[in-house]
């Protein structure tokens, strides 16, 4: 499953480093953050995708305590 | 400006009276430091705790450390007013790089803005007004002037002209009438349309096209990529080199407090921000521009890839010329009438699709007659043999000819030539041309300007399609293709080509799926209304106008030339600043300052890009 969010990111260096944080997370087959749009798209299997999302909004909290991502 | 940004200029604001106060405050010691605190608590609390969420989730070489340490650092050498300075500069950078990206994303935003807002719905005799998502295919929608069409349709009453320049870039309107279809995102300029609904609107042409443009920032360039590894290693890379010269030159020349705060000033300059910004900002602003144009590109990878093009292959029929075929002579054997010919070729052809079949049908008078006509067979590219009133007759190419064994008189002129023979014997040709687009000859004029080799492939026969080359301008013609011949083509045009360019291959987007992915950029023309076509292409172009090609290469050229402006433009000054602040010829007002005006010239210089598909 594909699935578009969208966030809310202050710096591009931020939303950089999220994306390859979010890659890394095992479980997620590809995700793409763009600064510009200020969406998040994750692909991922349906099975425990929630779960996983709740992974991924953590993974990002550590790189900017200040993101938000709307699931 | 949102919340969040009024909220950081009122700290500023505060923050910097205290500190221009404090300047007259003759405070001392560890007074004159609780004094001094407060303006920086107040400006950098957040930084502060950032930098410390970082440390304790193992993300040491953020921007909030970075500025945290040369802040603190300052702060313990007793130079308080600079410590609060340097807060106050960054986060005032802060803010406005947060304002110029809002506002180059909402103008971007902006020039997106073809979604409709409403649909008036025919409901139990009386309008209603509803959100284009609840109407259903086969409901009647009313389009009043002025408004946009929500949903793609069919016009069942009412004669109006559409504005389509949302979608094409293109300002001559169009007219429509009962029966045609209407493409949502035009709008309605005169008359009073009532429409029935064809497609839901997540399927309509105007959520597609919200679709891939905001989608395309998600396919990233090879140079967006290159810029976030590079700020992977560049920062931790200047805090070593900012340790070192903290460390290493006082080691043997002594000066402890003077090498620190050359060190620090080294932190403040590690930011990459500006750089990692302005490359992204310089495409988003590139797709935004050309797809206010008529120019949908799916990603900023294909706009670079489009900017080293050196090679395009176009498909003759629909993109070079209009796709819309006329008998223009017939040459008919010795003893045979003209009426003759058109009618055989025109009866067997009669149950094909193909443009060419049409225009037979058009010339001979035939709509439809089939029961004098039986089995058919049709082969791709060469013709069709068929019964006509119980005679065997074959309608097609020289090699169709060749292959039945009949003697036929070869027939040379500008467009195809379709060949007519009943009971193996010569009835005569017909030649059907197809007309140039008006703006053909300057759109391949402007391509070989810049440095492109411009190649045609078609079905015509050779000295056809020699012809139409060389009125058009175009460099090389590979003639006499079965549509199966254009992969093998663009194949051995991708082997041929200069390293690092790349090939795009333009085509209408009706059955050349498999060369459009075959080559580095596949474009397709006339795509509106044609979902195939959007589907296979990396660029689409929305209206089938020769010279958005050009446009959409000098767009993506202007793109490519600002990111490399604005890369080399930060590395330059951030590189300059670093050797300037290691020799301590500028302290950390004058780096936050260098930082801040890259960044701010670098956005400035990315919406340049805006504007490169005006004119």
């Amino acid at each position: 499953m594909k699935k578009t969010f969208k966030i809310e990111v202050d710096c591009a260096n931020c939303a950089a480093k999220m994306e390859q944080a979010v890659q890394k997370l095992p479980g997620v087959e590809s995700a793409t953050v763009s600064f510009m749009t200020q969406k998040m798209v994750v692909e991922a299997p349906d099975e425990g995708f929630d779960a996983l999302m709740k992974q991924v909004v953590k993974a990002c909290r550590k790189i900017e305590p200040d993101c938000e991502i709307y699931l | 400006m949102n919340r969040k940004q009024k909220r950081m200029l009122a700290r500023i604001l505060v923050s910097a009276a205290l500190l221009a106060a404090l300047h007259f405050v003759p405070a001392e010691g560890p007074l004159r430091l609780a004094l001094y605190l407060v303006p920086y608590l107040i400006i950098g609390y957040d930084v502060l705790r950032r930098a410390v969420l970082g440390v304790v989730h193992g993300e040491v070489f953020d921007e909030n450390f970075l500025m945290a340490v040369a802040t603190v650092g300052a702060l313990a050498l007793g130079e308080y007013g600079e410590s609060v300075e340097v807060m106050v500069f960054y986060q005032l950078g802060e803010l406005f790089q947060s304002y110029a990206v809002g506002k180059s994303r909402r103008s971007i935003a902006a020039l997106m803005d073809i979604r409709p807002d409403s649909a008036n719905l025919e409901q139990d005799g009386a309008v209603v007004t509803v959100s284009p998502e609840e109407v259903e295919p086969g409901r009647i929608i009313v389009v009043r002037p002025g408004e946009k069409v929500p949903l793609d349709g069919r016009v069942v009453e009412g004669v109006s002209a559409l504005n389509t320049s949302a979608l094409t870039g293109e300002s001559l309107p169009r007219d429509v009438a009962v029966g045609d279809e209407v493409i949502s995102g035009c709008v309605n300029t005169t008359g009073l349309l009532r429409v029935e609904v064809t497609k839901p609107f997540g399927q309509s042409t105007v959520s597609r096209i919200l679709d891939l443009v905001e989608n395309s920032s998600m396919k990233k360039a090879k140079a967006e990529n290159f810029i976030t590894r590079f700020a992977r290693w560049y920062t931790p890379a200047v805090c070593i080199g900012a340790l070192a010269l903290a460390v290493l030159p006082p080691l043997v020349l002594g000066g402890w407090a003077e090498w620190l705060r050359r060190a620090l000033t080294f932190l403040v300059i590690s930011c990459p921000c500006a750089l990692v910004i302005s490359v992204p900002l310089a495409f988003f602003g590139g797709i935004g521009g050309a797809s206010r144009a008529g120019i949908l590109v799916k990603g900023g990878n294909y706009l670079e890839a489009l900017a080293s093009t050196r090679t395009v292959v176009f498909d003759k029929t629909g993109t070079l010329t209009q796709g819309v075929f006329e008998v223009s002579r017939v040459f008919p054997a010795p003893g045979v009438e003209e009426d003759r010919v058109l009618e055989a070729a025109a009866l067997a052809e009669q149950f094909s699709g193909h443009p060419i079949a049409l225009s037979l049908r058009q010339a001979a008078g035939i709509e439809s007659a089939p029961d004098r006509v039986k089995e058919v067979t049709e082969t791709a590219g060469h013709g069709v043999t068929a019964l006509v009133d119980g005679v065997p007759t074959a309608v097609g190419s020289a090699r169709l000819m060749e292959q039945l064994g009949v003697a036929f008189r070869p027939v040379e002129g500008a467009g195809s030539v379709v060949y007519v023979a009943q009971n193996g014997g010569f009835l005569g040709g017909v030649l059907i041309s197809d007309k140039e687009k008006p703006t053909a000859k300057a759109a391949i004029k402007a391509l070989r300007a810049g440095g492109v080799r411009t190649v045609m492939l078609t079905g015509d026969g050779e000295a056809a399609a020699r012809q139409t080359a060389a009125s058009l301008g175009i460099d090389e013609v590979r003639a006499q293709l079965l549509p199966g011949d254009k992969v093998a083509c663009v194949e051995e045009l991708l082997a041929q080509k200069p390293s690092r360019t790349t090939l795009a291959f333009v085509g209408d987007g009706i059955n050349d799926a498999p060369v459009l992915s075959r080559a580095d950029v596949g474009i397709a023309m006339g795509a509106m209304g044609s979902d195939a076509a959007i589907e296979a292409a990396d660029i689409v172009l929305m209206d089938d106008d020769p010279a958005k090609l050009s446009l959409a290469m000098k767009v993506a050229r202007r793109c490519l030339a600002v990111v490399r402006q604005n890369i080399v433009f930060a590395l330059a000054v951030k590189f300059g600043c670093l050797a300037l602040g290691a020799f301590g010829l500028v302290g950390m007002q004058a780096a936050i300052f260098a930082d801040v005006g890259v960044m701010v010239l670098a956005v400035l210089n990315s919406m340049r890009t805006l504007g490169a598909a005006k004119n």
